[in-house]
């Protein structure tokens, strides 16, 4: 049965907040929206409204942090990344603050919203920041675990949530270690490496292909990646298909095409948004439009498979 | 606490030798801004010598009063006062922006214990603030967060949602500093000289749920005055001193004149700049 990331992110931040009073939630004003809601709801007084000012928000979260609270700050993903940019560069991650930072409604599923409410750039913006650690859950219940482990890290991380409430638990792993991946399926002609939304999506794609032997790696922590799991997977095959909903330069493509580049050159394949801007639509539409449904993925996998 | 409240004379005399103390430092590499760690020479020297409660030999004293350099680029004039107050030896002013230094251009604080943020892009200092004012109410904890931003500083939103913000959390343990000294960079041309970046400041402070007290940033007295009055002040209301400042006080040559905002000394100007200063003790 199919979860909620975003229910499951505020009971389980929550639940921390009740256990540590470290543990601050900051809103730009969305709470109802991303969940964090919840935290209001369930603390005593462990939720900061911070209104419609990401900048100000990201700059107040610093200050928490050096006074000793853990405060996580969480809004829409392209607000809070591409509006508190600098904020997050200076503030938060030079000084290494112990700043959770939660992108809500990321990539393109954030419900007929279109290009404004879009991040189709955050995990490219966030992996250049030195310091930073980002994370992008695949499932309910991996964002809990995640955000155990985040808890327990002391410094800055970038957690990336998907809006979309279709998606089936297939992680049950009570532990979330911050820098491995998850091997889903072993296999010797094509290693796919997807993150996010897009995980479960590729499960789907890939299911019944019989004649394609597929490398399957869930990857949930963008940096620091998993160089070693990548570089393992794929001394088996000969290519290597990467797949994310985030535009095709910067991200989860980018760094894996870089990582190989250097250590063991082989075609890559980045399935992902084009340089484009992308419109309104249900999740459907919009995944079918970018490429990225299940069907599409399935395509261009096959596709990518023959060449070969 | 390292207590060192100092009599007015000595406050004066202290003044000016975190003048040419910046002088010095900023002759010395030939780095530095110059205008800007001049005007608020006396505003760092009243707060660091008769307001702050902190403790030089224990920087992270937990209940200390918190300081940001929002107009982080005047680390100069900041790092002067923390060699003077006992933080460091005088002698490390020489490393001033020296790439192994403890003293950077602006404000490191993962390098320097003596600092409680990091800053030198405009407009973040503050909200940084804000959170450690806030902090400190949820904490029951009774010390001051002072922050002192610059008047072109403000024209950054970022300073606007912090001051509402501050209102919006009853931070009567907050205390904004706004070294009023009339010019900025370049700022706009007016006629041969360049514009004012701020006249309005006292008014917007209020309309933002600020107690507002306007000074002359160079009387030593009316500082003090005015910094003892805004921190006994339990109101639920954040504090704003607009604090009027001259840029380059101090030295007549560069005294409101936009060209030293980030220009060093030559060898004559910092011989010429000392004389007026030592004259002035007298």
């Amino acid at each position: 049965m199919a979860t909620s990331v975003r229910d499951e992110f505020g009971s389980q931040l929550a639940k921390l907040a009740n256990e540590d009073s470290r543990v601050v939630a900051l809103d730009g004003d969305l709470g109802n929206s991303t969940r964090l809601a919840t935290v209001e709801k369930e603390t005593d007084d462990s939720f900061l409204q911070m209104g419609i000012a990401e900048q100000n928000m990201l700059g107040v979260a610093a200050g928490l942090s050096t006074v000793g609270f853990q405060p996580w700050v969480c809004s829409f993903a392209t607000f809070l990344t591409k509006r508190a940019y600098d904020q997050i560069v200076v503030s938060v991650a030079q000084t290494h603050a112990d700043v959770k930072m939660v992108g809500a409604y990321s990539g393109l599923l954030t419900s007929n919203t279109g290009k404004t409410h879009h991040s189709l750039d955050d995990l490219g913006m966030l992996s250049m920041v030195p310091n930073m650690t980002v994370i992008v859950t695949g499932d309910a219940n991996e964002t809990a675990t995640a955000m155990k482990a985040m808890h327990e890290y002391e410094g800055p991380v970038y957690l990336r949530l998907t809006r979309d409430e279709t998606i089936e638990n297939f992680t049950d792993e009570a532990e979330f270690e911050i820098g491995k991946g998850r091997v889903l399926q072993e296999g010797n002609d094509m290693l796919i490496i997807s993150t996010g939304s897009m995980t479960s999506r590729v499960i789907e794609a890939i299911d019944g292909i019989e004649n394609l032997s597929i490398y399957h790696v869930h990857m949930p922590t963008i940096k620091p990646l998993d160089k070693e799991l990548l570089l393992q997977a794929a001394s088996h095959v000969d290519v290597v298909v990467t797949v994310e909903e985030h535009y095709i330069r910067g991200g989860l493509g980018s760094i894996v095409s870089e990582v190989l580049a250097e250590h063991d050159p082989k075609k890559v394949y980045r399935v992902g948004v084009e340089d484009e801007y992308s419109g309104c639509g249900t999740n459907e539409e919009l995944l079918d439009a970018h490429g990225l449904s299940p069907e599409k993925v399935r395509e261009k996998i096959l596709a990518y498979g023959k060449r070969e | 606490m390292n207590q060192t409240i100092l009599s007015l004379k000595e406050l004066q005399k202290m003044a000016v030798e975190v003048r040419k103390k910046i002088l010095f430092t900023a002759h010395y590499h030939k780095q530095g801004h110059v205008g800007g760690s001049l005007s608020c020479a006396d505003i760092l020297t009243t707060l660091f010598f008769t307001q702050l409660a902190i403790d030089p030999d224990n920087p992270d004293w937990e209940d200390r009063d918190r300081f940001v350099l929002s107009k982080g680029h005047t680390a100069l004039g900041l790092y002067v006062v923390y060699a003077l107050r006992g933080y460091f030896p005088e002698e490390e002013l020489k490393t001033f922006d020296q790439y192994n230094s403890r003293l950077q251009a602006h404000p490191d604080m993962t390098r320097l214990d003596a600092l409680d943020m990091s800053t030198g892009s405009l407009g973040q200092g503050i909200s940084a603030a804000v959170g450690m004012a806030i902090g400190a109410k949820w904490l029951e904890r009774n010390f001051h967060v002072y922050t002192l931003i610059g008047d072109g500083e403000s024209q950054e939103g970022q300073v606007w949602e912090a001051l509402n913000t501050a209102s919006k959390y009853d931070l009567d343990n907050l205390i904004v500093t706004l070294d009023n000294n009339g010019l900025q960079q370049f700022g706009w041309k007016h006629g041969a000289s360049r514009g004012v970046p701020e006249t309005e400041a006292g008014a917007k402070f209020k309309s933002f749920g600020f107690d507002v007290f306007e000074v002359d940033g160079h009387d030593l007295t009316s500082l003090v005055d005015v910094y003892e009055e805004a921190r006994l002040m339990k109101n639920n209301r954040p504090k704003a001193i607009v604090a009027n400042t001259v840029k380059g006080r101090g030295v007549s040559f560069m005294e409101n004149d936009h060209n030293w905002h980030s220009k060093a000394p030559n060898d004559e100007e910092y011989e010429r700049a000392l004389r007026e200063l030592e004259k002035g003790v007298e």
